[in-house]
């Protein structure tokens, strides 16, 4: 048991690659699909494993690993986990399982590779959030792109090598800036690659400027923030399905993992210098992601831009520096990876009846599907934040913490809500209302047992994190609190004490 | 009375190793039949023994020869990557000799004769010494270049090599003439302590020495602007040639590059740094962008070849153990990359040299999974994807820029990394992506040596890619 409690994350990091090697092993595609659902199954309950056995109240990392890896560059093998990791963790290994139940159909060449890719992303994935060691971070934040590569080109839409192209050299240079950081940070701050150990250091305002010019621009890119998103629309319109669901669901939050965890607590004084800018880009991009999206006529390429929109609000909750800002930014880091992961999927379902994304090939689908309707319907709605719904707890947090620096931003940005409403509604209308456009829209099958079992658990954690978002709360506080105090000294706990207008 | 120079056979014996089974196999040649593959093993068998007896001296330096020949670390892991770049060559060569008729014994003898150069090379610890042993590697390679002596294009490679070769080694020549007149001496520990006392340093003689050795080296590491011979030659040449020349000989004349500047010269760094950066830089953009519009396999791993030169130089230019180690390091990194990457071209390379664009790997990653999945994890780590050779090679070449403050040639050397991805994806996305034109055709020639070859490349590419802290120790010590 010790053997098992001891080394928990790295169970979590070596299931999925063991999986992959069983999966090499069989030959039949009904079996590969379950061996794949039952290792991703078995990943998610060891995350539960894994919370259940956290303590809330520490600030410091926790199930902590050491192994040492390469002693001439004092690179280690360390993995860890806080209250803002888990809950990534955990992200990840809910959605894994049901990127393969989605795809249980709608895959039909080369099932093997395609699910043992979904593995390898989930294994990297859960590197890259318990990482301790920047080499190790680095290494697991580049193989996450191999696999997301080969999904979009092998098994995307028409434009698919355009887009998976777009994707690679976007990610590449912004991986390769974090390159240059990694080494900057090596060498200003004592020869290490350990996390803990060049958090702790101080550094100087002319280092904390470039090192987290480099840093930001890399994870800017990820998050994606305006102006780097422009990879984002395309891949994710043509990467399948369960590409779509991690892209959105998973990928992106590195991009919000790497500012909370490099930027903010390392750079606190640049960080400072910086973020006006950066909350200035963040309200373009609400405003801009949600007025993109209401001229789309494409399904996924809507959602895509509503995650621009909704990455907005992360940067902006993360650069307030207070913690309602910055528990907003990771709910809605969790949040958002729920709700879109849940719209992907229902799209996919969609694609997978009719093989078209076209808003306008739509129309009165709750004739024929009145249960996709009514989970489409919930999805949508807390895609623009209604209360009730879990993206409305980390908006408004966000927003409260927004209001102690500027309330010209909270006020821009409320209009960012108001376009997702509309955007969103006007697609619902389009999509679900009126009448079936064509014969074949009539005769439509409503959801099979699996795409239910599918959209069920995220219609719970829709409603249940909207009405009781306590439990993540209390995951991260403290945290939360620790970060702010790592950022801008220990006094401060509630309200930032950054003031700039207007 | 000039002292007798102390003779220091043992820490000489891997030349004279493979002198000897070099000019065995010239021997045994005369006397066996039509089938090569005796002189095959037996060159194996050199090799092998060479690299072994380079451990004889343990790993101090220990000079020999008055001063001219050294025996440290450095010259021990370099004489290790010839033996191995040299081997996987030649058994690269067994199976695609017999296709292409090229019946010649002589050619293993002439590449362990090439080897014997390239360690001399890494061992020299004077400029006659390097001279003598860059000389030997080329005119080994002239031969190599044109040992398909029917085909056109081979004739133009020797003749265009040759030609541009004997230019290169009068540059060299000369700049060493002027580096001995500015100095007195061709020790490159002398000229180092000559240096040391600065009345030396700006000699026009010297620096006019230092720019005409860039030249020399310039063009025998194919760096910009001296890279033009590369891809002709490299296309011209027998694919084993190509992957041969690529990775050994290149990586010696580095080895003696390093020596010069970094041993020799380095007190007058300041004149020679912004040279070899604004080489460096451009070597990089030109490789990586030449290779973009490529369509033939070997010309894109002849660009690409470039601008690996490019990153190389970097290591160069930190000029600090770390960026000897990384130097080393990348070595044997890219040894094994691209000779994987060769060895694919090889067996799927038909006569006549068909089958050589890039678009006719289109469709292999469906009907030869196991190849297509080998040749892409070969162009990721040649990209510099984790978690690969390629990667840990770029990263540590990287760190040791990086700690001199070489922050602008580190921001270039990474954004050509990542141009690079552009056509080594290129390739990936034929292989798995695009219809083959009309009937799939492609039958590769799995013989067991090039299979072998293929194997221990992957294996590593891999293992340099996770766990490299053994070879690191190695090259720190």
């Amino acid at each position: 048991m010790a053997l098992f409690m001891d080394h928990l994350i790295s169970w979590m990091i070596a299931i999925p690659f063991l999986g992959i090697i069983i999966l090499a092993f069989v030959r039949e595609e009904e079996k590969i699909r379950w061996i794949a659902f039952g290792v991703t199954i078995v990943e998610l309950l060891l995350s539960l494993i894994l919370w259940g056995n956290f303590d809330f109240a520490q600030q410091d990392m926790q199930f902590v690993e050491r192994v040492v890896w390469m002693s001439t560059f004092n690179i280690q093998y360390a993995v860890g986990v806080d209250g803002i990791s888990i809950l990534l963790v955990a992200l990840t290994a809910l959605l894994c399982p049901l990127c393969v139940l989605c795809s249980w159909t709608g895959i039909k060449t080369r099932v093997r590779v395609y699910l043992s890719l979904i593995l390898l992303v989930e294994g990297a994935m859960v590197v890259v959030f318990t990482a301790l060691d920047l080499f190790l971070f680095f290494m697991l934040w580049e193989v996450t792109m191999i696999p997301m590569y080969f999904m979009i080109i092998l098994w995307g839409g028409p434009n698919r090598i355009a887009a998976g192209l777009k994707f690679v050299l976007y990610s590449l240079t912004g991986s390769l800036l974090l390159l240059v950081g990694i080494l900057g940070l090596y060498l200003n701050g004592g020869h290490t690659y350990d996390l803990l150990v060049l958090t702790e250091q101080t550094y100087t305002s002319n280092q904390q400027f470039w090192l987290f010019l480099a840093f930001f621009l890399a994870f800017a890119i990820k998050m994606p923030m305006v102006p780097f998103h422009t990879w984002l629309p395309d891949a994710h319109s043509e990467a399948p399905t369960a590409g779509s669901v991690l892209l959105a669901g998973v990928l992106l939050k590195m991009g919000g993992y790497g500012f909370l965890r490099f930027c903010l607590p390392m750079f606190p004084e640049a960080s400072a210098d910086f973020a006006p800018s950066i909350l200035w880009l963040s309200v373009i991009a609400i405003i801009y992601g949600g007025y993109i999206a209401l001229a789309q006529s494409d399904l996924k390429k809507l959602v895509a831009y509503s995650s621009v929109s909704h990455m907005g609000f992360v940067t902006l909750g993360i650069f307030v520096f207070n913690s309602q800002g910055i528990q907003g930014a990771v709910l809605q880091m969790f949040n958002h990876g729920i709700t879109t992961a849940a719209l992907f999927i229902s799209v996919g379902i969609l694609y997978d009846r009719t093989h078209s994304r076209e808003i306008s090939d739509y129309g009165g689908l709750h004739k024929p599907m009145p249960k996709f309707v009514a989970f489409f319907f919930l999805f949508s709605i807390a895609a623009f934040g209604l209360p009730g719904t879990c993206n409305f707890i980390g908006e408004f947090l966000v927003l409260v913490g927004t209001s102690y620096v500027s309330l010209a931003m909270v006020l821009i940005s409320i209009g960012g809500i108001l376009l997702a409403a509309a955007y969103m509604l006007w697609m619902l209308q389009r999509v679900v209302l009126g009448e079936p456009a064509t014969e074949v829209a009539k005769m439509l099958p409503d959801l099979s047992k699996r795409e239910l079992a599918t959209l069920i658990p995220l219609g719970v954690l829709v409603l249940s994190i909207g009405l009781y978002p306590g439990p993540l709360m209390e995951t991260m506080d403290a945290s939360v609190i620790h970060l702010i105090q790592q950022t801008i000294g220990p006094e401060v706990t509630e309200l930032s004490q950054l003031q700039f207008g207007p | 009375m000039i002292p007798a120079p102390i003779v220091d056979l043992v820490s000489l014996s891997p030349v004279i190793v493979l002198s000897l089974f070099a000019m065995g196999v010239l021997i045994l040649d005369l006397f066996i039949g039509k089938d090569k593959t005796v002189l095959v093993f037996l060159s194996l068998l050199g090799l092998f023994l060479a690299a072994v007896s380079s451990l004889a001296k343990g790993t101090g330096p220990i000079y020999s020869f008055s001063n001219s020949y050294v025996v440290d670390t450095f010259s021990i892991f370099l004489t290790f990557v010839f033996a191995i770049s040299s081997a996987l060559a030649i058994m690269l060569s067994v199976s695609y000799n017999k296709e292409q008729g090229i019946k010649i014994g002589e050619y293993y003898s002439i590449i362990l004769f090439c080897t014997v150069g390239m360690i001399v090379l890494a061992s020299s610890a004077d400029l006659i010494m390097i001279f003598l042993g860059i000389e030997i590697v080329s005119i080994s390679l002239y031969i190599l270049a044109g040992i398909r002596r029917t085909e056109k294009r081979s004739n133009e490679a020797a003749l265009k090599y040759f030609l541009l070769g004997a230019f290169a080694s009068g540059f060299l020549l000369y700049g060493m003439a002027l580096v001995y007149g500015a100095t007195g001496t061709t020790h490159l520990k002398d000229i180092a302590s000559v240096l040391a006392s600065s009345e030396f340093k700006t000699s026009p003689i010297l620096l006019m020495g230092v720019v005409l050795l860039v030249v020399g080296f310039g063009f025998k590491v194919a760096s910009v602007p001296f890279h033009m011979w590369a891809p002709d030659v490299y296309q011209g040449s027998a694919t084993p040639v190509t992957a041969f020349m690529s990775v050994g000989p290149k990586a010696a004349v580095f080895a003696a590059f390093f020596r010069i500047f970094v041993e020799g010269i380095p007190n007058i760094s300041d004149y020679w740094d912004t040279i070899l950066c604004i080489v460096a830089v451009i070597t990089m953009f030109v490789g990586n962008l030449g290779a973009i519009i490529q369509d033939n396999m070997k010309r894109l791993l002849a660009y690409s070849s470039i601008s690996h030169a490019g990153y190389i130089l970097v290591a160069l230019i930190a000029k600090n153990s770390l960026g000897m180690s990384s130097l080393l390091f990348y070595m044997l990194a890219y040894a094994f990359m691209s000779f994987g990457a060769f060895a694919i071209i090889i067996i799927l390379d038909k006569q006549n040299g068909d089958n050589l664009e890039v678009k006719d790997y289109a469709g292999l990653g469906f009907k030869h999974p196991v190849i297509a999945v080998c040749m892409s994890i070969f162009l990721l780590s040649l990209g510099g994807l984790p978690p690969f050779a390629g990667f840990v090679g770029k990263f540590y070449i990287f760190s040791a820029a990086v700690k001199e403050g070489y922050i602008t040639l580190v921001v270039l050397g990474v954004l050509n990394s990542a141009i690079s991805f552009y056509y080594y994806l290129r390739v990936i996305v034929y292989m798995y992506m695009k219809e083959p034109e009309g009937d799939y055709q492609v039958q590769p020639s799995l013989a067991p040596f090039s299979l072998l070859v293929i194997g221990i490349a992957v294996f590593g590419t891999i293992e340099l890619g996770i766990f490299p802290g053994p070879v690191i120790s190695w090259t720190m010590n």
